[in-house]
């Protein structure tokens, strides 16, 4: 039997058509169990953009600082080094001239020029470091948190020169060896990798709110910005508060009260 | 032929050397991998039974890591509803490595015959260190 060049064409295409279509079966089945779903776990806490106020007036001893700090350092495993050049942080403090450097000014109040700020990822609205990151390592939350998904992160510390806060640290070495104590319910990360804060998601996602607010004894306020009626929008409301270089744009979420009459 | 011996002991040589890793493993089958589940978590359990079937998870587990922290991470849904019905909190660590706490026993069973070594190990504690 012979077969015309015509026909010859027909079979294999339709042959080729059938592949196909097996193959995409195959590609589409792949990796799922049967009527899988994900979901979001119903005890979480939500909001549509998640916010901090930080009461500086509330922070007065050098205890005051470090408790908050070393709450966040302890259960996410970061390292101290014990030398700027390699340090790690999460969470930390800098003099009120340098993290407003826009609002400094000689003539003001004793207490303040020499005030330190706790600073700590501002989870911008407007994120400069997820516009660079080339692998989309990080990214925006539908509630506001600028999360880093390690996985995806390559080092390339774009995030690094984007962010003008400061927030970010690249693991130059082996962070192991220089955590204290380990949690070893969160995961370390690994040199080369940069790491900041995370308004602590995995906490959220079981109910419990972040970390520091919990250690700050009322000195660190959280809750949903987009929500007229929650705390935080009420101490906006009843407070003169400032962002670090709200300037630039990157619509901070993180606000700073400094001075004034201390709430009961 | 020019050179007819040279040749040959050239040859002999070099057959010498292609078939070597052919006839220096022959009579030693390397050890058929086999992953033990006599963990502590997973002695204790009624219906042994892993997130999904057995042959499931052997041939999905790394697609189905993935999907695990990609949902926990860049959607944050981290509870998994498998498909037999039972929800699941999504945690590599304090699930998988709960049940599974007998990394070399398990995973690295597996994976030194296959020869694939998984990263995961440089941030994620292996069961063994996190208890120091
Ligand atoms: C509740 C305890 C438990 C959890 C959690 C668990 N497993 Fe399992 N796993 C088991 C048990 C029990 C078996 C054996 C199942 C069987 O024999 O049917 C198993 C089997 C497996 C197998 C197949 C082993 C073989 O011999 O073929 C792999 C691979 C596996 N698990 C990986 C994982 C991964 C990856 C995770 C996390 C996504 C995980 N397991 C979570 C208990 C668990
Ligand atoms: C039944 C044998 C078996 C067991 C048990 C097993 N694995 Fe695997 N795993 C494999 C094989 C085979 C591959 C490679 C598959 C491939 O290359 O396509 C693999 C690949 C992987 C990968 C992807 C690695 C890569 O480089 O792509 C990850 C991640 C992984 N396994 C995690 C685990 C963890 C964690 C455990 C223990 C809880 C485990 N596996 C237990 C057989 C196993
Ligand atoms: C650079 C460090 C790093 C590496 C390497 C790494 N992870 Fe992770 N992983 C993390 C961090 C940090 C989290 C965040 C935990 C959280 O937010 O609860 C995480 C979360 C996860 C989660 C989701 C939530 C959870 O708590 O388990 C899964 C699943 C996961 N990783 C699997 C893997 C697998 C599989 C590998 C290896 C193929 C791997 N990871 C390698 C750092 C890492």
């Amino acid at each position: 039997m012979s077969i015309s060049r015509r026909d010859f064409l027909k079979i294999a295409g339709l042959s080729g058509l059938g592949i196909g279509f097996s193959a995409t079966d195959l590609l589409w089945k792949r990796g799922r169990a049967d009527a899988v779903e994900y979901m979001p776990s119903p005890k979480g806490l939500t909001a549509k953009r998640w916010a901090m106020v930080v009461d500086l007036r509330k922070f007065r001893t050098e205890e005051d600082y470090k408790r908050v700090i070393d709450a966040c350092h302890r259960i996410h495993n970061v390292p101290d080094f014990g030398n700027p050049k390699d340090e790690v942080k999460w969470i930390w403090t800098e003099t009120f001239e340098h993290a407003f450097p826009f609002q400094r000014n000689e003539y003001l109040p004793e207490g303040i020029q020499e005030k330190k700020a706790l600073l700590f990822c501002n989870h911008c609205d407007n994120p400069p470091c997820v516009r660079v990151c080339p692998t989309k390592a990080t990214f925006k939350r539908r509630d506001g948190i600028v999360a880093q998904d390690y996985h995806r992160c390559i080092g390339c510390r774009f995030c690094m020169a984007a962010c003008p806060f400061g927030s970010r640290s690249f693991n130059w070495r082996d962070p192991r060896p220089f955590i204290k104590e380990m949690n070893p319910e969160f995961p370390t990360r690994t040199k080369g990798v940069v790491e900041k804060c995370n308004f602590c998601v995995e906490r959220l996602a079981k109910g419990l709110k972040p970390a520091c607010v919990v250690a700050s004894n009322g000195g660190m306020i959280f809750g949903d910005l987009a929500d007229p009626d929650s705390e935080v929008r009420e101490i906006l409301k009843t407070h003169y508060t400032l962002r670090r270089k709200a300037e630039l744009g990157t619509r901070p979420s993180v606000f700073y009260i400094i001075g004034g009459e201390e709430d009961a | 032929m020019y050179d007819a011996g040279k040749i040959l002991i050239g040859l002999i040589i070099f057959l010498a050397f292609a078939t070597y890793p052919f006839y220096s493993n022959m009579g030693k089958a390397v050890a058929k991998p086999e992953p033990k589940l006599d963990t502590p978590v997973i002695q204790k359990m009624e219906v042994k039974k892993c997130v999904e079937s057995k042959e499931f998870m052997r041939a999905e587990h790394m697609q189905l890591l993935n999907q695990w922290r990609d949902a926990a991470l860049r959607r944050g849904e981290r509870l998994y509803k498998a498909s037999d019905g039972r929800t699941i909190q999504i945690s590599f660590q304090n699930q998988c490595l709960k049940c599974h706490s007998n990394k070399k026993k398990f995973c690295d069973e597996c994976h030194s015959y296959a020869a694939v070594k998984p990263y995961c190990w440089d941030c994620h504690f292996a069961p063994k260190e996190a208890k120091r």
